[in-house]
């Protein structure tokens, strides 16, 4: 099976996207990964390749006609992530053993082991059906859980809380760059089937069906800020101004303004009805105003990145915040705090400070025009969100506004369409991560 | 207009730039000697500028902005900033002045590594920035010496009249000659400004033929960072000099045997091999990384063919010539001419030109971040030649001398962004 595949090497994730042969959506991998563009691409790639192993498994269920099964199907799914999991555990135990040391102190050991065996223990909990995750990443997901049991049993065995922690940073950085192998669709899917009480003839055949199909890039397109670091000829590299505006127009076609709120820039882009771009304005030198800023005021806060936007939902006065620097709005969270403000109003007005930025940018590139397509990590932030409606209504009136629940791939999107069209042209010349044909 | 020994090692050079560095050299040479053989000098600014009436009295013109622009290229302008921020001129403040001002704090050395000397009179012609006004204000305190000030009423109804000209000439000839004669001890000679502004035309014909040569395909020259190099004598103390006419007819020369051999232009890192995009750049370059800037460009096979920077110094391809017969009125429609003098209409309608004559891919702004006068209602104007072209504005951001300003990552990101956008409107969405 012939696929093109946009890479977005952004600030904060790397995404990639894969089309299949007409042009469908078949796979998605995001990782947070940024100790080096290469395995956060390689990463995010293999994450989509596992993604259209499951679609083509969908497809040969329903060509089977065994729609009984889309049950058995997420069952499946969630065993396979749980695998895929318990796989970088084991990775993780053998780093972090590998990184105890002899001048460690009596009982080390001992508790990174215990440590190891309750995360293993938990993960059957994580990845039951209707089990609720905070993250994707397992950097997060395994970190979490880590740091809660390092502290909890660092007081009870007596062992230096900051030498837990400290082996975990050094030993997660080392997991992360070591990609592939824990990710083998064939591998997990094998133990996975195992471990599901029962398995439908025609589930297990799809399953061997789909991990047969012989996977093949015809084309890859990269984007993004580190998209100069990818193994790609210069002409497989397009900007991410170009691919959010074609990746924009691939998901609503009415679309003739996008806004990008990403992690460190913000890009206001106009396009025309073909999706080519007419005009676009970004921030310069300061990243104030962008996703950067959202992470920063939830490390203020002590809380995750996830729960800004709920938290601010709930304002019912915002406050006005008047800086967009980042280490300002900082010390003005901090002066809002000893006043007695409310934590939920003055996240509200910190949303509504970093889209105030953004509407200057969206003046300057043009403004408004209906339909308006919100992308980004931001896109996800549904504090951010309101805001910007607020405020769009207020200056440009009626405007349909899109947001997709998958905004955060518009970018790779667009690049996989480039993709798609440069496949058609013709062979690559030089097939790019060609090692990554097959997950 | 820099001398381009003040560029990076290595560097692939014309024969003409060569010519270009040995003539801003000597001048800085006799600048530096001027305590001893009693040269004085006059410091004035680019747009508007005087030299040949400067230079029939024997006097010496210095150019703070040129100064200025050549300490960044020599990477001394962060220093010298830090200098003026020191005394108190504030983070916004125009970079040509807190670099100028931090170099003479320093020790006024110039870009030749020669102490420059003190001003004997500060000329200023003022046709539209008014940080020039101040600048010379703070120059007037430091070295209490005298100032002359021509008023250059602005063009902004695009149209020079009688009584404007008669305003400016009236003032050269009861402030600005007699400022000069008391400097210099001599008296106004009215011959030898015609001999010089015969000569500035002689220049001026083939500076325009040398900027005209960019409507070929592939362009022999570009227009923007080349053209810096080209505007050098003519914009600051040459115009006017047997120098300059010699100068402009070897570049003139050269050029044109470039195009007949249809050779494209020449960058720091050597000829340019196709080009791929032809633009039109409004607003100075960024000096602190020149090269790094001109090479995002090459790069890409991307030619300026015209540019609004490389007029500032006056506008000469839409007919204008200094007159040896009406001197002192050819001198105050010079100055009125200058681009800086030139109304957003104005503007929008020689970019327009521009675009259209010299068949470019669209218009690029790059906006100083510290320079108002120039930068105010450029995104209108990049709108509005959008709507009259139909081809597509790109918008980058730097500044003049600060490096703090210089986002390499970001300019780049723009530029690629701008081009692709081309690349993608020609082929219609198909790329």
């Amino acid at each position: 099976m012939k696929l093109n595949v946009g890479i977005d090497l952004g600030s904060t994730t790397t995404k990639a996207l894969i089309l299949g042969e007409d042009g469908d959506v078949l796979g998605r991998g995001i990782t947070n990964s940024r100790s080096n563009y290469k395995v956060a691409c390689d990463v995010a790639l293999c994450e989509a390749m596992i993604n259209v192993r499951f679609a083509l498994l969908s497809a040969a269920l329903e060509c089977a006609g065994a729609a009984t099964t889309w049950n058995q199907m997420d069952r499946l799914e969630l065993a396979f992530r749980r695998e895929q999991y318990l796989a970088q555990l084991a990775m993780l135990a053998e780093v972090l053993r590998s990184f105890i040391t002899r001048r460690d102190a009596d009982g080390v050991a001992r508790v990174v082991d215990e440590i190891l065996s309750r995360m293993e223990r938990d993960a059957d909990a994580m990845f039951q059906p209707g089990a609720k995750r905070k993250s994707d990443f397992f950097r997060d997901l395994a970190g979490s859980i880590y740091l809660r049991l390092a502290e909890e049993l660092a007081r009870s065995e007596g062992v230096p809380f900051d030498r837990l922690v400290g082996l975990f940073d050094k030993a997660i950085l080392d997991v992360e760059n070591r990609p592939a192998d824990a990710e083998n669709f064939g591998l997990h899917v094998g133990a996975a089937l195992v471990a599901l009480p029962e398995v439908p003839p025609a589930l297990r055949g799809a399953v061997a069906e789909a991990a047969a199909v012989p996977l093949e890039v015809t084309c890859s397109v990269g984007t993004g800020y580190g998209r100069a670091t990818l193994p790609f000829p210069k002409d497989q590299i397009r900007s991410e101004i170009l691919c959010h505006g074609l990746g924009a127009h691939a998901m609503f076609p009415a679309t003739r303004t996008v806004l990008d709120i990403g992690g460190q820039d913000t890009k206001a882009i106009q396009v025309d009805e073909r999706g080519i771009v007419t005009s676009f304005q970004m921030n310069d030198r300061c990243a104030a105003g962008c996703g950067r800023y959202l992470g920063y005021i939830a490390d203020e806060m002590n809380m995750s990145l996830q729960e800004l936007g709920p938290m601010a939902c709930q304002s019912s006065r915002p406050v006005r915040i008047n800086s967009t620097c980042t280490v300002f709005a900082g010390a003005e969270l901090r002066e809002r705090l000893s006043l007695g403000e409310k934590r939920e109003d003055i996240l509200a007005g910190l949303h509504r400070a970093i889209i105030l930025r953004a509407m200057s940018l969206l003046a300057r590139s043009g403004g408004v025009s209906s339909e308006f397509t919100f992308t980004g990590g931001v896109a996800r932030n549904p504090a951010a969100v309101r805001a910007l409606q607020s405020l769009v209504g207020e200056n440009y009136g009626d405007v349909k506004m899109n947001i997709s629940p998958d905004s955060i791939y518009t970018g790779a999107l667009g690049a996989a369409l480039f993709a798609r069209r440069e496949g058609l042209r013709g062979p690559a010349a030089e097939p790019a991560l060609e090692e990554r044909k097959t997950a | 207009m820099p001398d381009v020994s003040a560029s990076a090692t290595s560097v692939h050079k014309e024969d003409s730039q060569l010519r270009q560095k040995n003539m801003i050299a000597a001048h800085f040479t006799r600048l530096a000697q001027a305590p001893e053989t009693g040269d004085k000098n006059v410091y004035t600014f680019v747009p508007g500028n005087l030299t040949e009436l400067i230079r029939s009295f024997d006097l010496l013109p210095v150019l703070p902005e040129i100064n200025a622009l050549q300490s960044a290229m020599r990477g001394k302008s962060r220093e010298y900033i830090a200098v003026a921020e020191k005394l108190g001129h504030s983070e916004d403040v125009c970079t040509y002045v807190k670099c100028d001002l931090g170099m003479m704090k320093s020790g006024n050395i110039g870009p030749t590594g020669e102490r420059l000397p003190k001003p004997d009179l500060l000329l200023l012609s003022y046709t539209g920035c008014f940080t020039f006004m101040k600048w010379f204000e703070i120059l007037r305190e430091e070295y209490d010496c005298p100032v002359v000030m021509l008023h250059v009423p602005y063009q902004g109804d695009g149209t020079i009249t009688d009584s404007m000209r008669r305003y400016v000439v009236d003032q050269l000839r009861d402030k600005v000659i007699p400022a000069l004669e008391a400097v210099s001890g001599r008296r106004y000679d009215e011959a030898r400004l015609r001999e010089m502004l015969a000569r500035s035309a002689r220049a001026e014909d083939d500076l325009v033929a040398v900027l005209n040569a960019a409507r070929q395909k592939p362009s022999p020259i570009d227009a923007y960072f080349g053209g810096v190099y080209y505007i050098g004598p003519i914009f600051s103390a040459f115009r006017g000099t047997e120098e300059a006419v010699d100068y402009y007819r070897a570049l003139r020369a050269e050029v044109e045997e470039r195009a007949h051999q249809g050779l494209g232009p020449i960058t720091p890192d050597g000829p340019m091999a196709r080009e791929r995009f032809r633009l039109v750049v409004e607003g100075p370059p960024n000096w602190t990384s020149f090269r790094e800037f001109w090479k995002m460009f090459a790069d890409e096979g991307a030619v300026v063919v015209a540019s609004t920077y490389t007029k500032v110094g006056g506008v000469y391809d839409f007919g204008f010539r200094h007159d040896p017969d009406r001197p002192l009125e050819s001198l105050a429609e010079y100055c009125m001419g200058c681009y800086t003098n030139l109304s957003l209409p104005r503007r929008v309608e020689m970019l327009v030109r521009y675009i259209r004559e010299f068949d470019a891919d669209g218009l690029l702004i790059n906006s100083i971040k510290s320079c108002n006068s120039f930068s105010a209602g450029q995104l209108m104007m990049l709108r509005e030649v959008e709507r009259l072209t139909g081809r597509p504005g790109g918008f980058i951001e730097s500044d003049l001398v600060d490096p703090r300003y210089f986002s390499a990552a970001n300019i780049k990101n723009r530029l690629e962004s701008y081009l692709q956008m081309i690349e993608q409107k020609r082929a219609g969405g198909a790329a």
